[in-house]
């Protein structure tokens, strides 16, 4: 069975339905990249996994146990961590005490794990009895990261990593979350940088209007001249 | 294709510089782009800036300082009685804090003002008079006016007062909360709460004054400039400081106490992270209990116990609160010494009744100009 199963989910906020049926399936180890237009459903989907929003109809299976409906901070406990796209870090707190909160289920010493978010993102440790609130976009979205790797999660949920950040901050970014998968961490990431996004990824979803519209290896998504046309075309015509 | 030179400069937070090209071809019709020129946008959010700058309000304290000072000056005030009151204010202004500091602290991480707030200190003194009645009465302490069974009961009615205040939460506003409804309707609640415990203090203890010592003397140092201060006054500032130097370790060096800043950062986060928000809320109802319980019995100890001792402290300590920065307690306790000064030093050229009115100008001023307070953020 793979680490993560969402078979058919159906969401929304409030009266509006937002998932009309979406299934992905995330194995051990694995980049999946969720790639869609405004609106597809993208944040929903990572909100209805981690179990901040309750699904209507479908299930949810993480590493063979069933999921479906059980709040964030039953999830968190069970080796899947979250990193919502806004508001991702605690900005009164210091970067060390951040990352000490992403271990606060956890009771004995937590200097190996710091040790291990510190040998990943340097320039933490270097800033570590600094105030979150007071840093850059790019070092706010490593303390998210960080923290989130606290647990050893067996799968990381990364809701638009790069958004907001400049190009050369994009493709660091981009290069941890590489380094964090080879680990052993599976990823699912959502982006509207869909290209980097696919390029890096070992499978790749396509929503639109709450369904799935396709999927692939991300070399595959990369290929197929209709994803390119609709959802990537039009990134390079901007570009040009 | 947008050229190098076509870049103007947004105000961001981060320290790099993100190039943001422009493209005439989407820019408004009738409008040029004239990089010469700064845009005007940035001059009034830089005029807006210095104007709730943190420095220039506390400038600004400071400069209406001096100015009452100069008309006291003028009207013949000693600079003793000025120097008297700032002293008593100052204690006052602790007390205040000590309220100020929970109320903020519930602010923040459940994010509902809670009127029954100054309830809590009405019921720390009275359960501190109701024990000190069981309690042998020892010899005082001196120089102070009370005994060993005042420090006893004390510590046991912030400890009780704790336990109601997480009662209250336990019994109303949880299950308010948990049919999400909104933070109107559990201040309203916490509002009907105030009545109801005040209602229940007059049961129990009537409406009349009441002293932790009846009839026992207070002696005060005469202190240089004709300054007179009671060695109770002195215990009050000493503790307030202790409870406050408590507060900070218990916050800054415990698990639990960085949990609670990180839910008053954002609740949703601290819920995604995994951290246990039943027990931090149990925490920081027991925490700010127990601190408005020791406000209220050294507002006792200082004066004298009346049912209505907190309500009338309440607002002072959202004066203080909003002052400091709605949910950080370093604020609150900053708030509440600037607004204990504040009111003490106003009765020098204004009727004592108007005390109150004084907080309330100040609330409202910081209000208009710097409505995030003192130490908050931005959001």
């Amino acid at each position: 069975m793979s680490l993560l199963e969402v078979r058919e989910v159906t969401s929304g906020y409030g009266e509006m339905e937002v998932l009309h049926g979406v299934s992905i399936a995330v194995e051990k180890g694995q980049i999946v990249s969720i790639i869609g237009p405004n609106g597809a459903g993208k944040s929903t989907l990572m909100k209805t996994i981690f179990g901040l929003l309750r699904p209507w109809r479908g299930e949810i299976y993480f590493k063979g146990e069933d999921i479906t409906g059980l709040a964030p901070d039953q999830i968190v406990r069970n080796g899947m961590c979250y990193v919502p796209q806004l508001d991702n870090v605690f900005p009164s707190l210091t970067v060390q005490e951040n990352l000490e909160m992403g271990a606060f289920i956890l009771d004995g010493d937590i200097t190996p794990r710091l040790e291990r978010v510190w040998e990943l993102f340097p320039l933490l440790r270097a800033r570590r009895r600094q105030r979150v609130g007071k840093m850059s976009g790019g070092e706010r979205q490593m303390v998210a990261m960080g923290r989130a790797l606290m647990l050893d999660p067996k799968l990381l949920l990364l809701d638009e990593p790069s958004a907001g950040l400049a190009p050369k901050l994009v493709d660091e970014i981009f290069a941890r979350v590489i380094e964090i998968n080879r680990t052993g961490v599976a990823i699912v990431m959502v982006e509207q940088n869909a290209k980097k996004c696919l390029e890096l990824a070992d499978r790749g979803y396509v929503l639109a209007d709450g369904r799935n519209r396709f999927e692939g290896t991300g070399k595959e998504l990369l290929d197929n001249p209709d994803i390119g046309r609709l959802y990537l075309g039009g990134l390079k015509a901007d570009a040009q | 294709m947008p050229s190098k030179e076509e870049k103007i400069i947004i105000p961001n937070s981060g320290e790099e510089e993100i190039p943001v090209p422009l493209d005439p071809h989407s820019q408004p019709e009738l409008t040029r782009l004239d990089l010469k020129r700064r845009p005007c946008l940035i001059d009034i959010d830089k005029a807006k800036r210095f104007l709730s700058a943190r420095t220039f309000v506390i400038a600004a304290l400071v400069g209406l300082a001096v100015l009452l000072g100069l008309v006291a000056q003028a009207k013949g005030v000693t600079a003793g009685l000025i120097l008297r009151l700032a002293v008593y204010g100052v204690m006052l202004g602790s007390i205040i804090a000590l309220g100020a500091i929970g109320l903020s602290l519930v602010y923040g991480v459940l994010r509902f003002a809670n009127f029954c707030h100054g309830e809590l200190l009405t019921v720390g003194a009275y359960i501190a008079l109701g024990l000190m009645g069981v309690l042998p009465r020892g010899e005082p302490l001196r120089p102070f006016s009370f005994g060993w069974e005042f420090l006893v009961a004390m510590v046991a009615a912030m400890g009780i007062t704790g336990a109601v205040a997480y009662g209250l939460h336990w019994a109303l506003f949880r299950h308010l909360r948990r049919r999400g409804s909104s933070s109107a309707i559990l201040a309203m609640s916490t509002l009907g709460a105030a009545f109801f415990i005040r209602s229940i203090i007059y049961l129990a203890w009537g409406p009349d004054f009441r002293f932790y010592y009846w009839g026992r003397p207070r002696p005060a140092w005469q202190l240089p400039l004709g300054v007179r201060f009671r060695p109770d006054q002195f215990f009050i500032l000493c503790l307030a400081i202790g409870l406050v130097i408590l507060l900070y370790l218990l916050l800054e060096r415990t698990k639990m106490g960085k949990a609670m800043r990180a839910t008053a950062d954002n609740p949703e986060l601290a819920r995604i992270t995994g951290i246990d928000t039943a027990r931090v809320i149990r925490w920081t109802w027991m925490i700010g209990g127990g601190l408005a319980a020791a406000g209220g019995v050294l507002l006792g100890l200082d004066a004298q116990l009346r049912p209505e001792m907190g309500w009338w402290t309440l607002l002072p300590m959202f004066a203080a609160v909003i002052l400091g920065g709605i949910g950080n307690p370093y604020g609150a306790l900053a708030g509440g010494l600037i607004i204990g000064v504040a009111q003490q030093l106003s009765t020098a050229f204004i009727k004592t009744t108007y005390k109150p009115g004084v907080a309330f100008l100040i609330m409202i001023l910081i209000l208009l100009v710097r409505p995030q307070g003192l130490f908050g953020r931005r959001s």
